[in-house]
């Protein structure tokens, strides 16, 4: 832990804080940010592979039979309509594709798609520690996280309005016992009395705050017609719809700055509703909780605005 | 139609023909519906095609500056108007393109014209409910034209909801006005047209080839249509359920889709996509069938592998109605049914490749002319192709988590109906332009058009891939400013294909001029299939005496 704030301290030092939003001119997706966007990585990047080499093959094959098989190189057509052969390769061979691509996909999808049980990661981490497995455990905490499982969850609700998110922390209660619950709205709605801070269509007032290297489960809602909460670089995307709860969950392994847009066609302001997550350290955290739960928002929000970070600065490299 | 009046004055004397109006207003003529849908489908089109074009013009610079002048208001009014006139805007064109410009043309254009033709028919089965059908679409278009006039939100006209129609948003919590009402309505007739259709092509191809020509020797185009066909006749009766449960939550106080009454939003996008995966195919089969029989004929070669290639269609006929939910890989569904549905969604690349492989063989050791419906096929199987391998990245639940209502699903739609379904359009206008009206085209000027819009659609379309990469969502009127250079080239695409659409009616008037006679058959021993056999363009009546097709015909 020393070597995290020492690694933070020099962060603030560098420079600004890392933020996740669109490049200009950027050709692939945002850089990750969770284990889960990093396997989307792989998994697209691998798949890209794939589907490039079938298109130019195509292109290709195509190109051939037009320089050789035009009217000019090939004044008498050939008759052929059939050749089984080939019939059953080009069958066969693109199943074959398609089972490579399943057996990447489907590991993929369960491992994003299921809310880990943490009790249970918890104790296969230190069942490999016992057992004195380093490799193995070291694998294992590539996908699972044992040491953020023994935390346990933090819990939010995102809930979609017309035109903002609400978002509610089960797990920070006042005295009186009711939950952290605030609204997120957009600094800028295209109108004239837009605000100039922060990156424009993406920043809020009072950003959606989670610790670092955290297990974050994540619920959404809706309070009138659907929306879809996301963030690129966590590669999560779930619906908020009208009369059900949906869930998910990620664990965001460096501090920064994420941004993301409703997903989900939902009226005029649609493309103003943004959502913007700040990564910050366990320590700003509970400060954050505690002034928010005093109910000076602003200084909530301030005190979580200089976020730091740096590639070194994440939870994992720290505990090198 | 004058050209048609000009042109059918060859024909034979037995030929007579109804005054213009019985015959273009009663029509019971299966090649003048097919006509009368070709240029309502023009018509539509340059609708849909305007309305493309100003998503384009607003989306081309970050921020709100261009629809503001198409709508009430000054200042920030007018920007909150043009919000929701953009919503709108992306609606009717996905609406226009699909209903009203690439099914009539396809199905309502080219099916009227050349099925009956193709399998040796005298008209289609039922020539007066034929006539009822297009001029439901046809009513169904100034309805869909109406809800765009008339009020649908608190602010302004027409529904904005997207063409999903997705409740809430399209029941009176998110649309009060009437727009909707009469969207459902337009919708509804426009289902009853298609269902009319479907019915009327089933018949005819079922009982009306001509003697010999089994179902196995049937053009791949008449099997397009009848894959369709059977799409259409099973799916929209479900889309017609689902419009009409949304009428009465909006207008009789059911709840079949609002919570809040034990109703559910997710079961109107099961009912919705289980019409809307089907009519993706029910768009892109007859283009299939088309492109069979330009690239047969311009290869100077039979079709390679003809059953593979119509079993091929039926099989994804048959496995489009059984991926319907991988359009709702987040709304929340169990993870095993997501894993069904990326299982099954993968299995239409089989037989989808099987063609791309098939037209692409049947090219093999031909002798290839490169005319201008030649252009267009090969351009299609190409784009086909890049649209059909990003549906397979979509197709993945893990990927498309992160991909979902993003412009990478926009580029891919487009890939796939834009370049696909439409450039089987063009190839088929120009494939049978001589014979529907009698005269030539001129074949530079079609020349450049196609290669105009090749050009400006994958300058379109296919930055919109690293677009979606990048995390832009749909349906966005104004963008973060991260997304800029990417909107911008597409926009300049987009420009490129405004170029080549005025070359495409330059090219149309152009024939309507100058009026080079036509000939029965303008390509020679390639062409083997049925219509080729009748003068351009064919006899009011043709196969008073039905032709014959023997062992060696058909394919």
């Amino acid at each position: 832990m020393r070597h995290l704030i020492a690694a933070m301290c020099a962060a603030i030092l560098a420079g600004p804080a890392l933020a996740e939003q669109p490049q200009n001119g950027a050709l692939g997706m945002q850089p990750a940010a969770t284990r889960i966007a990093e396997r989307i990585h792989q998994f697209h990047g691998f798949v890209l592979v794939i589907i490039t080499i079938i298109t130019i093959f195509v292109l290709g094959l195509l190109l051939w039979v037009i320089i050789r098989h035009n009217k000019k190189a090939n004044p008498q057509p050939r008759k052929f309509s059939h050749n089984t052969l080939v019939e059953v390769v080009w069958t066969v061979v693109p199943a074959l594709i398609l089972v490579a691509i399943a057996s990447q996909s489907f590991p993929n999808l369960f491992y994003q798609d299921v809310v880990p049980n943490l009790e249970q990661i918890t104790s296969k981490g230190k069942q490999l520690q016992a057992d004195g497995k380093t490799a193995a455990y070291n694998r294992y905490t590539k996908n699972y996280f044992p040491e953020a499982a023994e935390k346990g969850f933090v819990n939010i609700k995102a809930q979609g309005n017309q035109w903002n998110w609400t978002y509610t922390y089960p797990d920070i209660v006042d005295d009186a016992g009711y939950p952290l619950e605030f609204v997120s709205n957009p600094l800028q709605v295209g109108l004239s009395t837009d605000s100039k801070v922060g990156p424009r269509n993406l920043a809020v007032d009072y950003p959606m705050v989670i610790p670092v290297g955290r297990y974050v489960r994540y619920y959404t809602a809706a309070a009138d017609v659907i929306h879809s909460w996301t963030v690129p670089a966590f590669g999560v995307k779930t619906d908020a719809i009208p009369g059900r709860l949906n869930e998910g969950w990620f664990l965001v392994d460096r501090p920064g700055v994420y941004y993301g847009q409703c997903s989900e066609l939902c009226g005029v302001n649609h493309a103003y509703m943004p959502i913007e997550v700040r990564v910050v350290s366990e320590e700003e955290y509970a400060r954050w909780a505690e002034l928010m739960l005093a109910g000076d928002y602003d200084a909530a929000a301030a005190s979580v605005r200089q976020v730091a970070s740096t590639e070194q600065a994440t939870k994992f490299a720290a505990k090198q | 139609m004058p050209m048609d009046e000009v042109a059918l004055d060859h024909h034979d004397a037995h030929d007579h023909k109804p005054g213009f109006f019985k015959r273009w207003l009663f029509s019971t003529n299966h090649k003048d519906i097919g006509t009368l849908y070709l240029i309502f489908a023009l018509i539509a089109g340059i609708v849909g095609y305007t309305l493309s074009g100003l998503i384009r013009w607003e989306l081309a610079e970050p921020g709100i500056g261009v629809l503001t002048q198409f709508v009430a208001g000054e200042g920030d009014v007018a920007i909150q108007n043009a919000k929701h006139f953009y919503n709108a805007v992306i609606t009717y064109h996905g609406l226009i393109m699909i209903f009203f410009m690439v099914m009539p043309a396809l199905i309502g254009g080219f099916g009227n014209w050349f099925v009956p033709l193709m399998i040796g028919a005298p008209d289609m089965a039922f020539p007066r409910m034929n006539n009822i059908s297009f001029w439901l679409t046809a009513a169904a278009f100034v309805l869909a034209c109406v809800s765009m006039m008339v009020p649908g939100g608190s602010a302004g006209n027409g529904f904005a909801g997207g063409w999903v129609l997705y409740p809430p948003l399209s029941s009176t919590t998110g649309h009060p006005g009437p727009a909707m009402d009469v969207l459902i309505l337009s919708l509804h007739t426009a289902g009853i047209a298609s269902i009319l259709g479907a019915i009327n092509f089933i018949v005819t191809i079922l009982n009306m080839r001509a003697p010999g020509m089994t179902l196995h020797k049937m053009p791949l185009f008449a099997w397009g249509v009848l894959v369709t066909a059977v799409l259409l006749l099973l799916s929209l009766p479900v889309l017609a359920a689902a419009l009409t449960m949304l009428l009465t939550d909006r207008n009789f106080g059911s709840q079949f889709f609002n919570p809040a009454g034990g109703g559910d939003p997710v079961m109107f996008q099961h009912l919705f996509w289980f019409f809307g995966h089907p009519e993706v195919y029910i768009m892109i089969l007859p283009a299939f069938g088309i492109i069979s029989h330009i690239v047969s004929t311009f290869s100077k070669k039979p079709i390679f592998g003809y059953l593979g290639m119509a079993y091929a269609m039926v099989s994804i006929g048959v496995i489009g109605f059984v991926v319907w939910a991988h359009h709702m890989y987040t709304v929340g569904m169990n993870v095993d049914l997501k894993a069904y549905f990326v299982a099954a969604t993968m299995v239409i690349a089989v037989p989808t490749g099987i063609k791309i492989f098939s037209w692409i063989a049947t090219m093999w050791g031909g002798s290839i002319e490169f005319k201008v419906p030649m252009l267009w096929a090969i351009g299609f199987i190409f784009l086909f192709t890049v649209g059909g391998v990003t549906g397979v990245v979509l197709a993945n639940a893990g990927i498309d988590h992160a991909l979902h209502d993003t412009y990478y699903v926009v580029a891919h739609f487009h890939y796939v109906l834009s370049l696909g379904a439409v450039f089987g359009l063009f190839a088929g206008w120009y494939y049978w332009f001589e014979k529907m009206f009698g005269i030539k085209y001129n074949g530079f000027i079609g020349g450049l058009h196609f290669w105009l819009m090749f050009i400006g659609s994958n300058v379109l379309f296919f930055p919109q891939h690293f677009l979606g990469l990048q995390g832009m969502p749909r349906r966005y009127i104004d963008y973060a400013d991260g997304f800029a250079t990417w909107h911008h080239v597409s926009s300049i695409g987009y420009a490129i294909t405004l170029v080549a659409t005025l070359v495409f009616f330059v090219g149309l008037a152009e024939a309507l001029i100058r009026r080079r006679k036509g000939v029965a058959n303008p390509w020679g021993e390639g062409a083997t299939t049925l219509e080729w056999t009748l003068s351009s363009p064919p006899p009011f009546h043709q196969y008073n005496e039905l032709p014959h097709v023997t062992a060696k015909g058909g394919h």
